[in-house]
């Protein structure tokens, strides 16, 4: 287990300088920030002057090197359009989305595996059809259309939810989140179904599959043949076996959740990151786009790390660590 | 001796898109209390449907559609689910063919069999701990306590037979059905298992049926022995008699095909041809067609003959000993 924390920490750093260089490189090609950020009728010294002081006359090279010697001393840069560190305008939005990918996630967790395990388990009765086609709109329904037609039922027709902003926050135990206020609660209810609608449908049709795989299988014969009640068999035998499937998929989906809640935080106008990146590279905001991209890439590594450490709780075959 | 099990025609079919598909067809049978029956048949003849449809355990879209199967005098097929649950893993359990695959790979040996205690009997987890060990240690398996932690790929095939037998031994049942027990396992595995079970059976005055296409298996291990062809039971008897005075053609060309049996020199004699497909069996025997002493009369239904011991269905059965 240490060997496996010790190599994957490696591993990790790795991926970080990489993602790194290719960002870096990425977002110089894009455009020119001094565009942007001067106004059109400064004078040519002027211009000189703010071009000088947020090293953009330096080489690539340079400017890709003192990035890096600041980074590792814990600072990502300046945004140039916010003048703050870039990492505390991320922190500061971060916890928002947090909190929606993750009540997005246990909506689609808490009512797609139940669904799956429906379906899968009376395969082509009328329940399992009205499950399966409803898991298709989930599907192949564009997000943003789902997320203006929640908008459209709940707020606009029954004005029951509001359709904008993240609402008043609470502390429980030294958490702040809008979870903890009515107020709150109600703001989050829409953006959190929009974005978990697709991942709904997914833990529902993995539950199915693993569910009908599982079922055919010697060990659940074996395990009815020992006389073990229906029960035990569907939420211990099979249930842990589809958990293997399901931990992985989620793993990557939590991820990309996190990372591309911006459709869902566009249309809701929900105060977080995915909004913070797209206004950033609206506005070439170099060191905030730099910053969000290493951030992410350190949640997706540190999930990764969590999905594997639970693969070994879940299945004893695997044992982290062993050289393969 | 009082039978343990009646089997009286059953016929278990399979509802299939392409039409019905009698995997045993009027099949009857009875097993005595400490009896060892064993099954034989091909790949495909209905002998693990037999064993599956006892339990009630055929999958759709199979279905047993008649018989009787007494049970100590209850008819299984007439009992409902929860009492059947009752008897499965208490007084019949059953061993599958393949070790890798009848445990559960990731919940621990210990926990499988604690839940089998626990299943039937409303004990402590320490004592259905307890049982565990001592049927661990019973068949052999080495340092039981620790074993009960392990995981089903931390034992060989050999070993992980072994444990799926101390769950069927738990509640010391009447009866087992094993199916094919040995087949997954090493020549010299085999033996050990073979010993080990007719041991455990006699011990603990445990009838057995023994589903095996090997003749010599259960040649060494059955008291009677009944051969099925296409779902049905075309010869049975005691295991001597059978086995020497063949009645029936299909066992006499079985014999034929084991190495063992047949005289050091003389050639293997295959039997001919294929088993017919279960979807489309000719009517009246279904071995006719590979059959050297078919005439036209096998077109028709042989009907079960019972003499001296031995029940046959054959127009044309051997008389005297094996060719």
């Amino acid at each position: 287990m240490t060997v496996f924390v010790i190599r994957r920490f490696m591993q990790s750093i790795a991926v970080l300088a990489v993602t790194a260089v290719i960002v870096f490189i990425g977002i110089y090609a894009i455009g020119d920030p001094a565009e942007m950020l001067i106004a059109p009728d400064a004078s040519p010294a002027e211009r000189a002057q703010v071009i000088a002081s947020l090293g953009l006359d330096k080489p690539l090279w340079e400017q890709f090197f003192t990035f890096v010697w600041n980074a590792l001393h814990g600072d990502l840069g300046r945004s140039f359009v916010f003048n703050r560190p870039s990492i505390s305008l991320i922190f500061e939005r971060l916890p928002a989305t947090l909190e929606l990918t993750l009540v997005g996630l246990f909506i689609a967790l808490v009512i797609g595996i139940p669904l799956g395990l429906l379906s899968g388990l009376k395969p082509n009765s009328a329940t399992d059809e009205v499950i399966m086609t409803g898991s298709i709109f989930g599907f192949s329904l564009p997000s943003f259309w789902q997320g203006m037609m929640l908008i459209m039922i709940f707020s606009v027709w029954l004005g029951w939810l509001p359709s904008t902003g993240r609402g008043q926050m609470g502390e429980f135990l030294g958490i702040h989140s809008s979870l903890f206020t009515l107020d709150g609660l109600t703001h989050l209810i829409l953006p959190a179904i929009n974005l978990s609608l697709f991942k709904l449908s997914l833990v529902i049709r993995l539950t199915r599959t693993g569910v009908r795989e599982t079922m055919p299988l010697d060990f659940v014969k074996f395990a009815r043949a020992k006389g073990l009640s229906e029960r035990r068999i569907v939420f211990v035998h099979v249930f842990k076996n589809i958990l293997i499937p399901l931990i992985t998929v989620i793993g990557l989906e939590l991820g990309s959740m996190l990372a591309f809640a911006v459709v869902t935080e566009t249309i809701f106008a929900w105060p977080g990151i995915g909004k913070l990146l797209i206004d950033s590279i609206m506005r070439l905001d170099r060191p905030v786009v730099v910053a969000y991209l290493l951030v992410i890439v350190s949640l997706f590594i540190f999930i990764n790390f969590v999905v594997d450490v639970l693969y070994s709780l879940v299945d004893p075959r695997v044992r982290l660590g062993e050289a393969s | 001796m009082t039978p343990v099990l009646e089997v009286k025609n059953l016929s278990t079919h399979f509802m299939t898109r392409r039409g019905i598909l009698k995997a045993v067809d009027d099949v009857s049978f009875t097993v005595g209390e400490r009896e060892i029956v064993g099954l034989v048949g091909e790949s495909g003849s209905g002998k693990s449907i037999t064993g599956f449809s006892i339990l009630g355990l055929v999958d759709p879209p199979g279905r047993v559609v008649a018989g009787q199967i007494l049970f100590n005098g209850d008819d299984l097929l007439k009992m409902p689910p929860a009492a059947m649950r009752t008897i499965r893993g208490k007084r019949i359990a059953m061993i599958f063919q393949d070790p890798m695959m009848t445990l559960n790979p990731v919940l621990s040996v210990g926990t499988q069999m604690i839940e089998t205690v626990q299943a039937h009997d409303s004990v402590s987890r320490a004592e259905a701990r307890q049982r565990s060990r001592d049927a661990l240690g019973l068949v052999g398996i080495p340092s039981p306590e620790e074993r009960l932690d392990s995981y089903p790929h931390q034992f060989s095939g050999g070993m992980r037979q072994r444990v799926a037998i101390a769950i069927a031994l738990l509640h010391r049942p009447d009866l087992i059905i094993a199916d094919e027990p040995t087949t997954a396992l090493d020549v010299t595995i085999q033996s050990q298992i073979l010993f080990e079970i007719k041991r455990l059976a006699g011990e603990f005055g445990m009838a057995l049926i023994w589903i095996s296409h090997d003749l010599g298996v259960v040649a060494a291990l059955a008291d009677r022995i009944m051969v099925m062809y296409a779902g049905r039971v075309v010869e049975a008897g005691q295991v001597d008699g059978v086995l020497t005075e063949p009645r029936h053609p299909y066992t006499s060309g079985l014999l034929s095909a084991v190495p063992a049996a047949v005289p050091r020199g003389e050639p293997l004699r295959p039997i001919p041809g294929f088993a017919p497909s279960p979807l489309s069996r000719p009517s009246g025997c279904a071995f006719r067609d590979r059959c050297a002493r078919a005439t036209e009369i096998c077109a028709t239904e042989p009907m079960l003959e019972i003499a001296a011991g031995r029940e046959f269905r054959c127009f044309h059965p051997h008389v005297g000993r094996a060719a």
